[in-house]
């Protein structure tokens, strides 16, 4: 099993969820490779959130491995441990502590100690300011920096969710329906802004766009009833009859 | 590190609440004893005394206010912890009594003779040092508490759930401290108190000093406050108060930072009641009425939650009207605290100190300027 794993950054195999007898994920297996961005397409109720919900520790699953890595097992973890391995996640509704100014959700994310103790007596330091300045100018809020963040349109939420996921330094970002609510331009920006993350992390983008997916222009996984139905370029699986059928068949 | 820390927690607001509860510990004691009664500005003990009371009041809404307010924890039995502190100081008071008491036994307080008793209790030993005292003071609160917080948080208890359990363990150690047996003084609990290190407790010196202290007790707890809200933690528990999940999934151990905070406010408000006891004459098992903790959510709101200033103005202007009510139209007092508190809910959200504090910022907010310059980074 290991041996399958290595030199994976993410495996699933074999895993199961089952929901008061619904099963959410039925033998899902997975492989993403250091460095690739994927894109995961699938009707509802196919099992993708439940997937992020054990990738990150937030559900258990029944059975099957989940490795980080090759070698971490994941279903050992809690959230806040996962989140520290380098797993970041973006909520499908956009996330963000409103109450705080853009800039403070920044400085909340980066990648810092955790502890009770080590936050009371934080003091920010210079490199840590521009390490803000640099992700509030890539997501582009930098002139938004002290508006708090409940000010701000969805869109501009969706991004600060982005640029607090880059903050924590993630190997692997798991994004939620990113482009969900956003204007046509917005979603061509949030396309470019994720190829840009794509270049140095491995991403895993949850998506119903079609053409967002099209624009990322990477490999797609079809999730289908809990598990994989096809895989490859999405010229390849929009082309599977087998996906037709679930798209268009009902 | 630390006076950077505390300095770092006091902003100009704070800084002014501090001076003035400074302020308030100083005068209002000097108008006791170095003026004379018949002077305008003299403060009668009486009212110093209900003025120290209401202090230990706003400490303990202080402490409400910090698990409420910046955490999203509603505590329904915070006067649990209070009365603890207040019973671990009473235990003090009462073996000062000594050879004084009805019985006149040298060890056991009266009540113990009352009920044939020939030993003191295991757990009455060292209550006749203050030092013992004070420790236990912060201690038995503090571990409660984080006993109580383990265990709820790492269960994830939230919300409702968690309200009804803090009313839970507020309503039983009522009943416990009821029974005669638990060796708490029962029904009557402590009460009949001689004298505070040395000092005699009813003498006017010793009731200004009491409210002195008291008050720079809140100074002190407001200022830690101030910098545990101020700093990246406070603002990690404004996080999990808003959007828990979103704390959790960033690595923050949601569970850790709840405890942290659930416990510090539980020594706070351990302090208010050992503040309280010896300024009241009195401990009993009233002290752990769940309406008791209800009520200092209430002083809370209607002072503002999230602001501390809000949770002193609240105590003290809700327990003035309390006094007032209560004298001259009793039996009006819980519909008028319903009123109140109905009021508050609907027509001020934010409380007081919310309410002006959005003003100001509208009004700074209206004058154009303001808004687009960009202010200097911290």
């Amino acid at each position: 099993m290991t041996d399958k794993a290595e030199g994976t950054l993410l495996y699933l195999d074999g895993v199961n969820k089952t929901f008061d007898g619904f099963r959410a994920i039925n033998n899902l297996s997975l492989v993403l490779a250091p460095g690739e961005m994927r894109a995961i397409i699938g009707p509802n109720g196919a099992g993708k959130t439940t997937m992020m919900d054990i990738i990150t520790g937030k559900t258990k699953p029944d059975t099957g491995d989940v490795l980080f890595e090759g070698s971490t097992d994941l279903t050992r973890l809690d959230e806040a441990k996962i989140a520290n391995l380098g797993i970041g996640r973006k909520f499908q509704k956009p996330t963000v502590f409103e109450s705080h100014t853009v800039e403070d959700n920044i400085a909340l994310a980066l990648k810092a100690r955790r502890g009770p103790w080590a936050t009371l007596f934080h003091r920010t330091g210079k490199a840590e300011q521009d390490r803000i300045d640099e992700l509030l100018t890539t997501t582009r809020l930098i002139d938004k920096r002290r508006f708090l963040a409940a000010r701000l349109s969805h869109g501009q939420k969706q991004w600060l969710e982005i640029g607090m996921l880059l903050a924590q330094e993630p190997r692997l970002l798991l994004v939620d329906e990113p482009a969900a609510g956003m204007t046509d331009a917005e979603t061509a920006e949030t396309a470019i802004l994720l190829k840009e993350i794509a270049r140095t992390q491995s991403v895993v983008v949850v998506e119903h766009d079609m053409t967002f997916v099209r624009d990322l222009g990477v490999k797609v996984t079809v999730l289908h009833e809990g598990s994989v139905l096809a895989e490859g370029t999405l010229d390849a699986v929009s082309s599977n009859p087998k996906v037709v059928e679930v798209y268009l068949g009902r | 590190m630390i006076t950077g820390f505390l300095l770092n927690g006091f902003d100009t607001r704070a800084r002014v609440v501090f001076a003035l509860l400074i302020a308030i510990a100083i005068l209002v004691p000097a108008a006791n004893l170095l003026l004379p009664p018949d002077h305008p500005l003299h403060v009668p003990t009486y009212m110093v005394t209900l003025m120290g009371k209401y202090f230990a009041y706003a400490m303990l809404a202080l402490s409400v206010d910090l698990v409420w307010g910046y955490c999203g924890i509603l505590s329904l039995g915070h006067g649990a912890f209070f009365a603890l502190g207040g019973y671990a100081m009473g235990m003090y008071l009462m073996r000062q009594i000594g050879t004084r008491g009805v019985y006149a036994d040298p060890i056991l307080p009266d009540f113990m003779v009352f009920l044939n008793w020939k030993e003191l209790p295991w757990f009455w030993y060292g209550f006749d040092q203050f030092w013992f005292a004070a420790l236990m003071i912060v201690l038995v609160p503090g571990t409660l508490a984080f006993v109580f917080g383990w265990f709820a948080f790492r269960s994830r208890v939230t919300g409702v759930y968690l309200s009804i359990i803090t009313q839970a363990l507020t309503y039983a150690l009522l009943l416990a401290f009821f029974r005669n047996d638990m060796g708490f003084g029962g029904n009557n609990g402590l009460t009949d108190f001689k004298d505070i290190l040395g000092y005699n407790i009813q003498a006017d010196g010793t009731r200004a000093t009491l409210f002195a202290l008291t008050v720079l007790a809140v100074a002190i707890a407001f200022a830690l406050a101030s910098a545990v809200t101020r700093s990246k933690l406070g603002k990690v528990l404004v996080g999990v108060r808003d959007a828990e999940s979103r704390t959790r999934f960033l690595g923050y151990r949601v569970e850790n930072y709840k405890l942290f905070v659930w416990t510090l406010s539980a020594v706070m408000a351990g302090i208010a009641g050992a503040l309280y006891v010896p300024q009241i004459g009195i401990i009993n098992p009233s002290e752990f009425d769940p309406a008791n903790s209800i009520e200092a959510v209430i002083w809370v709101a209607v002072g503002g939650r999230g602001t501390l200033v809000g949770a002193i103005v609240g105590a003290i202007t809700v327990n003035f009207g309390k006094t007032w009510f209560t004298g001259a139209l009793p039996e009006l007092w819980l519909f008028a605290l319903g009123g109140l508190f109905i009021f508050v809910t609907l027509f001020l959200p934010k409380g007081i100190v919310g309410t002006v504090q959005a003003w100001w910022a509208g009004k700074r907010a209206s004058a154009p300027a303001a808004t687009l310059k960009p202010e200097p980074a911290e």
